[in-house]
């Protein structure tokens, strides 16, 4: 039986993030190969609505990040992304969907070490947490003729 | 028409029975505060003690989602699989005469310029059998309509409360005699003569003139400054249209990625700002006295000339679930007096 | 009662309003609807008791009820704080709209500017009633896989009507979320991911402007605890930031300030 491999999307800043995992390639850092990173200028651009189009789209998890607070390209970016995961988190927690499921850090351009770990304990963590049934059945329930009222 | 008794106590074998031969039962049961139609196995699942449910029984020959089609992307082809429909032959216990009624209202718009195979397919599918009602509210007004609480138009099998334990049953159509026949021994013949069941229906005042309305419409059609005062309180939502049995519009939506898609059909209301925008950013029903307009004439005066009947059967539910408290059969008397 | 009428019959009649937003008699005994009285004669219309809980701010951002002019509109404590988190939204400009805020003892106070429906509403309580923190506190003490089932459940007869969006009046906007279609970001159909993704993204709108009203789930026709989610993250959001809507007529919002100091423990 092959072993679950966990899906895992990235939304990362182009200015840091991006930048610090690009260090890691050419650094010829190892790490898991699960993730798929997209780019955006800023995660103050990171909607929550993304986070959540991610998972219909069948990941079992979600990495956020950015640069550093303080450090943030357009100044205050990732200031206004910290109050929104703040907020989106409770609410998440609150419905029952599992926080557990969706990683933050700020990774800057020149911390490419720090970035293979944080990927590689992410992906052991959502390979634990197994895929993400509750959201895949829900997205599937959607898929299936409806026979209920 | 036939009349028969069934015992209350035996509605429970006639689910069984009619389980057994593949049947699904769908009944009202309580939801929290709501009265929804659910499947049931059981007569005790159902709920007791309600005018009307707060959910029509609509969805199960029209659902608020469905399924159209499938597509893939292979290449520069498109590849659709159209959706299968595979209906359970299914009876629906319980509901009241309006909502037999309103299936003749949707069929005649899923009849009417093209066959609508999703909707005949599971109508074809459903066999009604009827509850009379023995109470009202003020919100009813299935005798302005046309209908009545003890109407058997639309029903298969016409059910009438008496005497707590016993049910009158009419036999209206074949296929309510298809039921009687999964279990004829449940189903003992009325002894002498037909029962009179007017003196347990509910007493549903008449609010309005039917003719005066649909005469009256046309006339007021343009004064902008009544229909807008109408819908002053009018908050612009689609309750009233989703919980009515006879409002059939529906969006069509596609949700896809790069490998492909599905094609949803599901619910929509004219209430809504967004039914009539354009593409070009134009609305040709811009205020809510406009789309308020438009709920009543479409209902009262243009699916009686296009399709030849009334798309209301009086239900109450649009005024009950109403959040800003509109009213429809308050709208219609101030608009069947409006004078020459 | 009188205090009430009087005081629409006075304003109507010297002009100093063109619409007085109250309530009249609904349907049947026990409900109230909103009554938009033009003329001082019709004020006999108006009462105010404990079946009045239609939030009627909802109608001071609508352009048909705009277009009738200057309105005095009837002040419960849910409805002031509207105006104000309106206000600091700026949908509202200061001294357009006249509150009258109503107490329990039938006194109607003239509230013709943001200040004094500031003042007014200081003395009341501003947190959530204890029935209402049972609530959330029942929730937040299930598991996860509980809270999970929970709201799947609650929201699986969830029509997508809007009718929880067409009674709050913080839902103002032209063109809603859940309207764009280029890309569609909420889905329309109400299969149950659909649902959970509408409501979780009026939860989000919401955040830091919801006035814990209630008349989200009073609207839904299926009576669905809705208002939960708007008022737990209301909750959240004062507690964490310390803002909270319908205090002040100048408030700023959560997720369009920050702190550089914004606590969190959850970002490596």
């Amino acid at each position: 039986m092959t072993e679950f491999e966990p899906k895992i999307v990235a939304f990362v800043c182009n200015w840091c993030t991006y930048a610090g995992a690009d260090l890691t390639g050419t650094a010829r850092i190892k790490y898991a190969p699960n993730v798929r990173i997209i780019r955006l200028p800023c995660t103050g651009r990171i909607d929550f609505m993304l986070v959540l189009k991610a998972f219909a789209g069948g990941a079992d998890g979600v990495i956020v990040s950015g640069c550093h607070p303080g450090d943030c390209h357009y100044t205050a970016g990732n200031y206004h992304a910290r109050r929104r995961w703040i907020v989106f988190r409770k609410l998440l927690d609150f419905v029952g969907f599992d926080i557990d499921r969706i990683h933050f850090a700020w990774v800057s351009a020149a911390e490419g070490a720090k970035w293979a770990e944080f990927v590689n304990a992410v992906t052991e963590r959502i390979r634990q947490l197994g895929p993400f049934e509750d959201y895949h059945k829900l997205v599937a329930l959607g898929n299936e003729p409806i026979e209920v009222a | 028409m036939e009349q028969r008794l069934l015992k209350r106590e035996s509605v429970g074998q006639l689910f069984a029975k009619l389980a057994d031969a593949g049947w699904r039962i769908v009944g009202p049961c309580r939801s929290g505060e709501a009265v929804v139609f659910k499947d049931v196995h059981a007569p005790q699942e159902m709920a007791a003690d309600y005018v009307q449910t707060t959910l029509s029984p609509k969805s199960v020959v029209f659902p608020r989602y469905e399924l159209l089609l499938r597509y893939r992307f292979e290449g520069k082809d498109v590849k659709i699989d159209d959706e299968q429909i595979t209906v359970v032959p299914t009876v629906i216990f319980g509901l009241r005469p309006c909502d037999a009624r309103s299936l003749a209202v949707l069929n005649a718009v899923f009849s009417w310029d093209y066959q609508d195979v999703f909707f005949k397919t599971r109508l074809e599918n459903t066999t009604i059998i009827t509850v009379s009602c023995t109470t009202s509210d003020p919100y009813c007004f299935c005798t302005s309509v046309n209908g009545g609480p003890g109407d058997p138009q639309g029903s298969d099998l016409l059910l009438t409360p008496f005497d707590a334990d016993e049910y009158l049953v009419e036999i209206v159509t074949d296929r309510g005699r298809a039921i009687v026949d999964q279990a004829p021994e449940l189903f003992a013949p009325a002894a002498g003569g037909e029962v009179n069941k007017v003196r347990v229906l509910a007493d549903v005042p008449v609010r309005f003139e039917m003719s005066r309305l649909v005469e009256c419409l046309p006339r007021v059609f343009n004064d902008e400054a009544f229909w807008a005062e109408q819908a002053m309180r009018c908050l612009g939502c689609g309750a009233c249209a989703f919980l009515c049995p006879a409002c059939a519009c529906f969006d069509i939506q596609d949700e896809a990625d790069r490998q492909g898609g599905v094609r949803y059909r599901c619910w929509d209301s004219c209430g809504l700002s967004l039914f009539t925008l354009h593409t070009s950013g134009h609305n040709p029903r811009t205020t809510q006295g406009q789309r308020w307009r438009q709920r009543v004439m479409h209902k009262f005066s243009y699916f009686k000339d296009r399709l030849g009947t009334i798309a209301c059967v009086g239900c109450g539910r649009c005024s009950r679930s109403c959040p800003a408290d509109m009213n429809l059969a308050e709208h219609l008397q101030a608009l069947a007096e409006t004078s020459a | 009662m009188d205090a009430l009428r009087n005081k629409a019959r006075d304003l109507l009649s010297d002009g100093s309003v063109q619409v007085v937003i109250g309530y009249g008699p609904g349907s049947v005994p026990d409900q109230a609807r909103a009554v938009f009285l033009r003329r001082p004669e019709q004020v006999g219309a108006l009462f105010f008791d404990d079946r009045c809980h239609q939030n009627l701010a909802v109608y001071l951002t609508k352009p048909e009820v705009k277009a009738l002019g200057k309105p005095a509109i009837v002040g419960t404590p849910a409805i002031l704080r509207s105006i104000l988190q309106l206000a600091a939204e700026n949908q509202i400009a200061d001294g357009q709209v006249l509150a009258l805020g109503v107490d329990g003892d039938g006194r109607v106070t003239e509230l013709p500017d943001f200040k004094s429906i500031e003042d007014f509403l200081a003395p009341l309580p501003a947190d959530l009633s204890p029935q209402e923190q049972e609530q959330l506190a029942r929730i937040e003490a299930m598991s996860r896989s509980e809270r999970w089932n929970y709201w799947i459940d609650q929201l699986s007869c969830c029509l997508r009507c809007y009718a929880c969006r067409a009674a709050c009046p913080l839902c103002y906007c032209g063109r809603c979320a859940v309207e764009a279609n280029q890309p569609q970001w909420i889905p329309v159909a109400p299969h149950p991911r659909g649902v959970l993704e509408w409501h979780l993204a009026r939860a989000m709108h919401l955040a830091g402007r919801c006035v814990n009203c209630g008349s989200c789930a009073k609207a839904c026709p299926l009576g669905i605890p809705i208002h939960l989610l708007t008022q737990m993250l209301s909750q959240e959001v004062a507690k964490r930031f310390g803002l909270q809507a319908g205090r002040s007529a100048k408030r700023e919002y959560v997720l369009g300030t920050f702190k550089p100091d914004d606590a969190e423990d959850f970002i490596r």
